[in-house]
């Protein structure tokens, strides 16, 4: 039974005030707030358990190294990846777009060659095959959204062709909340022989994945979206695509046998974890996914898609407000304008309510551009979130409208 | 609330609603663009000036209250200063909003922007004109950013 009383009173931070008012957390799709169990489990590493992972005969070692390959077996299990090595611990999805650029990039982009992405790329969705781009003279393509925040799937048919390598593509829109049907533009993509790589980072936390189901090449995630540590996030890779992949960093763990003559790599999936590890970050990442296990990401999403209705049927009645990302299929992301009002001064008077949204292009400018405007106002949904919080983040553009457009 | 009412005071959404000296100078013989690249702000900024003096200046772009608001006021007090008089408005007004001090410098109508130094996130917005000036003065070719 979804508790959504019970589900705060495990996140600390909930509790607390700003600017003399209770916290009314919104900005979720930047970052999630961490429930006890999370922070227990990071300060509980290094009360108990810390030492270097992979390399010790010690006892505490080899616990420590235990914590952190269970960590990587509930991964697995979470989203459905046939093998524990093709889960690869990185500081975030950022990392891990960066690793599948570069090193699956370098090594099989040539002149000519096709990557495709969406209109509604995150950044770190976009820049990392641009810089890769340009070291192989592959060229972007962008697959176009039309004005509800939806992709054009003739296009995007149209553009796949023996040229399109690489497919980079978001589950989840961060700016528009937007939901793409990914399942069916893998496949598409396969049909013409490109690789899928799925930026998860804002669908993780709402609704369930399987890697194997969707057949996807690669999956990023970020842990602290998903209410883990920050500077830990994982990349999914198929076996046979990592194996064939070069290292990305090198350094200690990831290496067989060092000479100065020549180094042999480590299998996987440390072939891609140089250096010694977020371990602590790992582990409270495991303890994330097993919080929201017991809570069930049906439920959540339920909860989740009820509390983005009611806030759009609030925004009725703020007859300047214009919602941005009205797709059919849409999750947890209220983003919106006002007229006559600059976002960042929403953002300001929300936050002397205690009312906490995310102001600005949310490191997605391309969608922006497309919407013709500087900037949104975000509020963004988790589980912890109830009505209360959204009547608080009508209260406040209300009083938005008193002082700016009376 | 006290601190909010002192950020958004009737003079900023007088000039956020209606910008001053707002638009293109065709005859400009300085201009600047500046960018806030974390907000979307950009402003460009023309002016004229003779004889170490500035005769006109005017804004373009699009942003927030306070930086359109910033923007406006700096281009009605700056009218007919010379650059050494503007100079010091601009360490006064940076000394102000960062700070939240009263600066030596008599800062006139510009005084109204002292709240901004209670929100910290807010600076760049009301630096950002100011910091396009500065650029304009020193005849700088790179676009200036708030960050």
């Amino acid at each position: 039974m979804f508790n959504v009383a019970q589900i705060r009173g495990q996140f600390p931070i909930l509790k607390s005030s700003v600017r003399g008012k209770p916290l009314v957390y919104l900005d979720n799709a930047a970052t999630t707030q961490k429930p006890q169990c999370v922070i227990d489990a990071e300060s509980n590493y290094y009360d108990v358990l810390n030492a270097n992972v992979h390399r010790g005969v010690h006892k505490l070692s080899q616990d420590a190294t235990d914590a952190f390959e269970k960590a990587r077996d509930t991964i697995q299990h979470f989203i459905g990846a046939a093998h524990r090595e093709e889960i690869i611990f990185t500081r975030g999805a950022t990392e891990a777009i960066n690793l599948v650029a570069s090193s699956w990039g370098r090594a099989n982009l040539k002149p000519g060659d096709e990557i495709l992405l969406s209109q509604m790329e995150h950044h770190a969705n976009i820049v990392p095959w641009q810089l890769i781009a340009e070291q192989t003279g592959a060229k972007i393509k962008v697959i176009p959204m039309d004005d509800t925040g939806t992709l054009d799937l003739t296009q995007f048919e149209a553009l796949l062709s023996s040229k399109t390598k690489m497919l980079g593509i978001t589950q989840v829109s961060n700016a528009l909340g937007t939901v793409n049907p990914v399942q069916y533009m893998i496949e598409k993509a396969h049909q013409v022989g490109a690789l899928v790589l799925v930026d998860g980072a804002q669908s993780i936390l709402h609704q369930t994945v399987n890697v194997t189901e969707l057949d996807c090449d690669f999956f990023v995630f970020s842990g602290h979206k998903l209410y883990g540590p920050t500077g830990i996030g994982v990349l999914y890779g198929k076996k046979a695509l990592l194996n064939a992949m070069p290292p990305y960093q090198a350094g200690g763990d990831m290496i067989f046998k060092v000479t100065f003559e020549k180094s042999t790599f480590n299998h996987l999936p440390y072939k891609f974890e140089a250096g010694t590890p977020h371990i602590a970050g790992a582990i409270a990442l495991g303890t994330a996914i097993e919080f929201v296990q017991s809570i069930g990401l049906k439920d959540i999403a339920h909860h989740e898609a009820e509390l983005l209705d009611y806030a759009a049927q609030q925004a009725r009645s703020i007859p300047q407000l214009r919602v941005i990302g009205q797709a059919k299929d849409k999750v947890s992301v209220f983003s919106f304008v006002m007229d006559g009002v600059h976002p960042h001064d929403i953002g300001t008077i929300l936050d002397s309510e205690g009312v906490a949204i995310r102001t600005g292009h949310h490191c997605a400018m391309p969608v922006m551009d497309y919407f013709k405007i500087p900037a949104t106002a975000r509020a963004s949904l988790a589980l912890y979130n109830t009505k209360e919080d959204i009547d608080a983040l009508f209260v406040a553009l209300h009083r938005v409208t008193e002082m700016f457009l009376k | 609330m006290s601190d909010l009412r002192e950020l958004y005071q009737e003079v900023i959404f007088d000039h956020n609603r209606h910008p001053r000296n707002f638009g293109k100078l065709v005859n400009a013989n300085r201009h600047s663009e500046g960018f806030n690249p974390l907000c979307g702000d950009s402003l460009d900024l023309y002016l004229i000036v003779d004889n170490n003096r500035i005769i006109d200046i005017k804004f373009e772009g699009q942003g927030c209250a306070i930086s359109t608001a910033s923007a406006s006021l700096m281009t009605e007090v700056l009218k007919g200063k010379t650059l050494q008089e503007a100079e010091q408005l601009f360490e006064g007004f940076h000394q102000m909003v960062t700070t939240g001090e009263t600066p030596s410098i008599d800062l006139g109508k510009l005084s109204v922007l002292a709240g901004v130094s209670e929100f910290p996130a807010r600076v760049k917005c009301a630096s950002l004109s100011w910091h396009t000036l500065n650029a304009a003065l020193h005849n700088s070719t790179q676009p200036v950013t708030t960050e």
